[in-house]
């Protein structure tokens, strides 16, 4: 089931278009990364979410309902620029920020004291936020917001300021999440991450929606079919064997290693390409090389889009 | 509802909590006991004695000046040359020379420090009095004694007619004390808390917490529990100083033994000469009396509640809409200032509207919802507000605190999410059609 469904929206601020026709699909469950460069419309489009802002045209769906003011406690935000009441003690402000999200206070409280034990954190409670490291505030910011145990997590880069220890604590507590029934939307331009714990993705650039699916179907879809070859041999008798079938891109003597690439002229798989070398040098490894997040994040925000291409053309004629 | 309830609670408990304010509140009492007091236990100890010598050419002043407790008249029957070479090593404060002339005798004085103006002003009524006598003594034959029996003492009391045909004295004196007065804590109180909403919602913002904030609840909820929770800690504030305010003046009056009756007299009496020598009367105790039985306590109290609040809610709306249209408290100024106009200026008027309470400038700025919560109060005091002028007023301050509630909602609504651009009133003007 979708737990979220965005419909063609739409939002505009006095000077710019911020979101155009923006439809896409969160499944419950699962981890969705929105990716875009800055200023795509993300922030815009996480703040419609969390009813901060309306859409001008379109709407939300929120498990199978209109997205109304009751959803509020069933969401968690944490956004970009984090911050919390600096002399407001830890504890104290957990549980306000808590029920205002609707928690009751009790419970609240409970729920605290587990998630400091978790983190190792119980002497923070009276601490003020002021008091603490900037790496420190950040993870109690994480904790105020998964406290009241939300269906739709939002995390707008949820690991920049942490350290690659904390960064995989929180990487490790969002897969907690999931399997504890949690669905986790998170904005980000950390690809790698993206590549370790997201299901789906959505790649939003200026105020449109370029790509979206699945994160192993979309790789599969952008491979180009590029194999990685290390070998013992005689590089001529390699390219000999290549013969028409496949095309040298490069090629490096590593230690007296070859590490050469090669692109298949039709799609071809691994056991074709062995084949077509095994007879002829001493194959180390061949991986198929799969294009990274990041590299398809590039090509598709540089490729022009068509309805841009139009307006381009259109200009020109007149 | 349950929200705006949580952040009162928030709002309120963090402010009431910190240090400044529990200074603040032992420290007012003590300022204001401390202005009680002080002048009186001035006012009961010797005041610095003026010990004047008196050179007399006309020789017609002898034993014709009456010591006072202020004032030692001393002939020494030298001439001026001696008393002057005199006068840095002798008891005197000063020489009092008057010359011989054809027409009135010429008065000088060489003092070794200057006297104030009330010491002169007493001395030249004293001259006076006595050339007088001495002329009304040689020319009809009359005596100081004579004198005393004609000398009409008129103090003109004042009653005051209502419709109903009731009549009451008041003491003008002691109105003038509560309006000044009252105007003063509105105007201090709305300023010190509408500020402090201001720095709240500045606060919020640059720390970023809002964000947060404003996805489990609306902007106005916040903007609203914000400016109710400090109008709770302005009252509790308000309260506590009344009530240490008691305490402590019970108390030092009961340490010192001093007598309540006349401290009352002298504390009112240096009241009425710092805000115009001309109230002082000469039956202080009575007319006290009288004024304060004539003072509408009662309605006195609950009206300044009622405009301190309206009158804190009314600007502390416009206060969170500053806060929520900047960056940062250095960028407040610029829209500070028309805000406050209208409190300074109802400030300033407050002794001409003193001196005509019930005139045309004193009722439509009583009426007006940005000056009327300073001016009503300055003219409550006088008893000349009647129950309709009263009613209006609250009902346009209410208007008026709910319009500038709607204005404020609209601008904090977009502005708390809004950086980094330098906002301008053309600006402004367009976040209030901005949709939700």
């Amino acid at each position: 089931m979708d737990l979220l469904h965005v419909k063609r929206v739409y939002k505009s601020y006095a000077d710019h278009k911020a979101l155009h026709n923006l439809s896409l699909h969160v499944k419950e469950q699962s981890i969705f990364g929105l990716l875009g460069p800055n200023g795509a419309g993300k922030t815009t489009l996480i703040r419609i979410i969390n009813q901060i802002t309306g859409p001008d045209k379109g709407e939300i769906i929120f498990a199978k309902e209109k997205l109304a003011p009751k959803h509020i406690a069933q969401i968690g935000y944490l956004p970009e620029e984090r911050g919390l009441y600096k002399k407001m003690k830890v504890g104290e402000q957990a549980i306000y920020l808590a029920q205002l999200k609707g928690m009751d206070k009790g419970e609240a409280k409970y729920k605290l004291k587990q998630w400091f034990e978790k983190f190792e954190i119980d002497n923070w409670w009276d601490k003020k936020i002021e008091e603490l490291s900037k790496g420190m505030a950040q993870k109690v910011q994480f904790i105020t917001t998964v406290l009241h145990e939300p269906k739709l997590l939002i995390l707008d880069e949820p690991f920049s300021g942490f350290d690659p220890i904390n960064t995989n604590l929180i990487k490790k507590e969002i897969l907690e999440l999931r399997e504890k029934g949690s669905t986790i939307i998170f904005s980000t331009h950390n690809m790698e991450s993206v590549e370790e714990i997201c299901d789906d993705i959505a790649l939003i650039n200026k105020s449109k929606k370029i790509l979206d699916g699945n994160v192993t179907e979309i790789k599969e879809a952008f491979k180009s079919n590029v194999f990685e070859i290390v070998f013992v041999g005689n590089m001529i008798a390699f390219s000999n064997a290549l013969w028409t079938a496949f095309e040298l891109l490069e090629s490096k003597n590593v230690n007296g290693r070859m590490h050469v690439k090669v692109r298949a002229n039709k799609p071809s798989d691994m056991n074709e390409l062995i084949k077509t070398i095994v007879q002829d040098v001493q194959i180390i490894s061949v991986n198929e090389i799969t294009p990274s997040m990041n590299d398809i994040f590039i090509q598709k925000v540089q490729e022009v889009m068509p309805e841009t291409l139009e307006e381009i053309t259109s200009e020109n004629n007149n | 509802m349950n929200k705006i309830i949580l952040i009162i609670k928030r709002e309120y408990l963090t402010r009431v909590k910190k240090k400044s304010f529990v200074i603040m509140t032992l420290l007012g009492p003590l300022l204001m006991a401390g202005l009680m007091l002080v002048p009186i236990w001035l006012a009961t100890k010797d005041k610095d004695m003026q010990r004047i010598e008196v050179v007399d050419e006309t020789k017609a002043f002898i034993n014709q000046f009456e010591n006072t407790n202020e004032l030692e008249f001393t002939h020494e029957f030298r001439s001026i040359a001696d008393a002057k070479a005199d006068l840095y090593d002798s008891k005197y404060t000063s020489i009092l020379y008057i010359k011989k002339t054809d027409k009135e005798p010429e008065v000088e004085m060489y003092y070794k420090k200057q006297p104030g103006f009330s010491t002169v002003n007493k001395i030249e009524n004293t001259i006076e009095d006595v050339m007088r006598n001495i002329e009304l003594n040689a020319k009809y034959k009359i005596t100081k004694e004579q004198l005393a029996e004609i000398q009409p003492n008129i103090s003109v009391k004042a009653i005051s007619i209502n419709a109903e045909g009731e009549e009451e004295s008041k003491n003008i004196g002691i109105s003038t004390a509560l309006g000044f007065g009252g105007a003063i804590m509105i105007y201090f109180f709305i300023f010190m808390f509408g500020v402090q909403v201001m720095r709240g919602v500045i606060e919020e913002k640059t720390n970023r917490i809002v964000e947060i904030i404003i996805s489990s609840v609306k902007p106005f909820q916040l903007m609203m529990g914000k400016i109710a929770g400090i109008a709770l800690v302005g009252l509790t504030q308000f309260l506590l100083w009344i009530v240490l305010t008691g305490i402590i003046y019970t108390v030092i009056i009961g340490a010192f033994g001093v007598d309540e009756a006349a401290m009352q007299t002298t504390q009112t009496e240096q009241i009425l000469n710092d805000v115009n020598p001309k109230l002082s009367s000469p039956h202080p105790y009575q007319d006290i009396i009288d004024g304060i039985e004539s003072i509408p306590i009662t309605q006195i109290l609950i009206s300044f509640l009622f405009y301190f609040i309206a009158g804190y809610l009314l600007y502390g709306a416009l206060f969170a809409a500053i806060g929520s249209a900047v960056d940062s408290e250095a960028d407040t100024q610029q829209f500070m200032l028309p805000i406050t106009i209208p409190l300074i200026f109802s400030f300033v008027v407050a002794q001409t509207v003193m001196d005509n309470p019930d005139g045309t400038l004193a009722f439509w700025l009583s009426m007006v919802p940005l000056t009327s919560p300073v001016i009503m109060m300055v003219r409550i005091p006088f008893g000349g507000v009647e129950t309709w002028e009263l009613l209006l007023s609250i009902a346009l301050l209410i208007a008026g605190f709910i319009g500038t509630t709607w204005v404020a909602g609209k601008i904090y609504r977009t502005g708390i999410l809004m950086y980094g651009k330098k906002v301008t009133y053309k600006e402004l003007w367009k976040w209030l059609f901005f949709k939700g």
